[in-house]
């Protein structure tokens, strides 16, 4: 089992004749996701490594009868692709493309919650089920089908404690990159309501950073609603105030939003924090036995 | 983004909110006859920090001789590291009351706050801390009209009267259309205040803007001020890279920005002090990896260089190229410490040792040579 994806999804690429969009679309189609069409509006009857382009994401899910896109195209286009995708009733929109205004974001989060979609990102790697289906910019390679879920706001650092699970014999059930802006589509608490429901993933990895107070709310929700163990990590301890960290969202202000807070929430609900990404898989072997 | 104090009142002018009477000036003689009809002045430094009150840098003046004496005071004064070159002189209002009137996009609540306090002058970070039921808070959307009913009953809460709450009705409507035009993160009036003549004005302005949404208002793009980043930071950012100074003796460049904060966090861990925050980006640019390490070497604290790149999109054959790249453009007289995994790792490598170059793979190992190359604690 695996949440979101799984080796019968099909998955429709926006932005697919782009030079991200057809490169992601040819490897993710490589790694065995079923990929059934592309779109790029203006483009439509090109043809993508085999796959058909549309012109369009309400042809190509009438044409194809998709359950996901996931959106490939530049920040000033963003937001119009989001709501594309909700509009043609996509169920589940990944979209991977940093830079989209946070006003913007804040009306599709409401609109998409309003319509009973599911939105992961922006500015996210996207989602794996690993042997299933890759949706998403991660390397397939270090990942292994197994029953650890990983939740993180980051891509690469995501990578780096995938690759230690691995080595570890630690194999993962799905892993998500839920993206690092202040407003996205979907957080910690739903996803770690859906970890709790799959009874294929006996535990589950959170990687958080600074800036805002979800990792703060995801504490809460272990406390009170899940049995599956949970380790932790927190990058950013060595922030400085005021300052945007690469990511959109990764900024303490005003004294609010600082590893501290986090690690301290996390370690008062009994949820242990990795102080470095290596100590992970030996801290989720431990929360298994 | 941020703006200066004077900037914030233009727009709020701009929009139809009322605010006391100001100019900005740049020497003691412009404040003198910028402020020649005002009965008491207060005399405003111009940083893009706050705190400037308890720093000294804002001051009430009686007279024209007070207003030189206090402008030659705060022009040129160190306000948390940023040196003053711009003074706002005011018409001090005599105040009756204040408010913290402000607006702030709100994560957890997926909209924007709206925020109002029965006194002014707060620190509204340390209230929300402290006294959080002193900040009475009313979340609005982008997407939906204000219910004015709603908002007058909010308004009722802290202002009493009825003529100033339509004031304040009319200002909170027009910084709202501000806040949406402008795609701003944070707008703030402190004090909102009430005169004893039964106006209601804004006395301070503070704004901050989402950077991923200036290409939407090249207006508002063009009101920024250098002096928020250092010359390293700007010039990263013309080369899209994502780069932050501090204050250490460890150059890093690492792909992905939760690696890099992960990777500074190590530094520290281990006992060591990274001088930079240096995201590549996730594309394989070798230029990119060249543009960074000269970008780091400028600074003269740095005494050993940590290079960590986990590949997924980023290839290492092309960051290894980089690399090579940067070594011809540049002279690079401190010790690199390669981390190199992920796509195409063996190719990269092999480029790397056939320029005498050695590449790791394991993070840990890496953090403590780097620390141990700059004499530090490992």
């Amino acid at each position: 089992m695996s949440i979101l994806i799984d080796e019968n999804t099909k998955v429709i690429v926006q932005g697919a004749t782009g030079r991200d969009g057809s490169f992601h679309l040819r490897s993710m189609k490589a790694d065995g996701t079923k990929i059934v069409a592309g779109v790029t509006p203006g483009k439509g009857g090109a043809v993508v490594d085999g796959i058909p382009v549309f012109n369009s994401v309400a042809e190509a899910r009438n044409a194809t009868g998709a359950d996901a896109g996931v959106i490939f195209v530049p920040a000033k286009f963003a937001s119009a692709a989001m709501k594309e995708a909700s509009d043609a009733g996509v169920p589940l929109i990944i979209c991977i493309t940093e830079g989209v205004p946070v006003l913007d974001m804040v009306e599709i989060y409401h609109l998409v919650r309003s319509r009973g979609q599911v939105l992961i990102g922006p500015n996210c790697p996207g989602l794996i089920s690993p042997g299933k289906c890759k949706i998403g910019i991660m390397p397939a390679s270090i990942h292994k089908l197994g029953k650890v879920g990983v939740i993180s706001r980051s891509g690469t650092l995501t990578y780096e404690v995938v690759h230690a699970l691995t080595q570890a014999a630690l194999g993962q059930s799905t892993c998500i990159g839920i993206g690092g802006d202040p407003i996205i589509g979907t957080g910690y608490l739903d996803l770690l309501e859906r970890f709790e429901a799959d009874k294929d993933t006996n535990a589950v990895v959170l990687i958080g950073e600074i800036g805002g107070d979800s990792e703060e709310q995801a504490a809460e929700f272990i406390k009170t609603s899940m049995h599956t163990p949970v380790v932790a990590f927190i990058s950013g301890r060595s922030a400085p105030e005021g300052k945007r960290m690469g990511h959109a969202g990764a900024i303490i202000s005003g004294g609010q939003g600082t590893a501290e807070a986090k690690v301290a929430a996390f370690e008062a609900v009994g949820v242990p924090v990795a102080d470095t990404p290596s100590e992970i898989p030996a801290m989720v072997a431990n929360r298994r036995a | 983004m941020k703006i200066h104090e004077y900037q914030a009142r233009d727009l709020f002018r701009q929009f139809g909110i009322p605010v006391n009477d100001y100019k900005l000036v740049s020497t003691p003689r412009e404040a003198v006859t910028a402020s020649g009809g005002w009965k008491q002045v207060v005399v405003k430094a111009q940083v893009l920090t706050g705190g400037r009150g308890k720093a000294g840098g804002v001051k009430l003046a009686d007279n024209a001789g007070e207003v030189e004496t206090r402008a030659e005071k705060i022009l040129g004064m160190d306000i948390k590291g940023r040196r003053v070159e711009k003074i706002l002189v005011c018409d001090a209002a005599p105040i009756a009351r204040e408010h913290y009137l402000g607006m702030v996009l709100d994560r957890s609540r997926q909209g924007i706050t709206l925020m109002l306090t029965d006194q002014g002058g707060v620190d509204i970070e340390e209230l929300a801390v402290n006294n959080p039921e002193a900040i009475h808070k009313m979340t609005l959307y982008p997407h939906l009209p204000i219910d004015e009913k709603a908002l007058d009953a909010f308004l009722g809460k802290a202002i009493p009267g009825e003529s100033q709450r339509k004031q304040a009705l009319i200002a909170t409507k027009a910084l709202f259309t501000l806040f949406l035009a402008t795609d701003a993160s944070l707008a703030e009036i402190n004090p909102y205040a009430l005169t004893p003549d039964g106006d209601m004005m804004a006395l301070d302005g503070k704004m901050n803007f989402d950077d991923s949404a200036l290409f939407k208002h090249p207006e508002i793009a063009a009101l920024r001020n250098p002096e928020e980043d250092s010359a390293d930071e700007i010039e990263a950012r013309e080369k899209n890279l994502s780069f932050v100074s501090l204050d250490g003796d460890i150059g890093c460049v690492v792909n992905g920005a939760g690696l890099a904060m992960a990777t500074l966090d190590l530094i520290k861990h281990y006992g060591g002090n990274p001088a930079n925050f240096l995201d590549v980006g996730g594309s394989s640019n070798p230029q990119k990896v060249a543009d960074a390490l000269n970008i780091i070497l400028r600074n003269p604290k740095v005494k050993a260089i940590l290079i960590n790149i986990f590949g997924g999109i980023t290839r290492c054959d092309d960051i290894a190229n980089g690399l090579l790249m940067a070594r011809e453009q540049l002279d690079i007289e401190v010790p690199l410490i390669i981390r190199l995994v992920g796509t195409n790792q063996i190719e990269g490598r092999a480029i790397l040792e056939s320029a005498g170059l050695k590449a790791g793979d394991d993070l840990d190992d890496a953090v403590k040579s780097v620390i141990a190359a700059t004499g530090g604690a490992a």
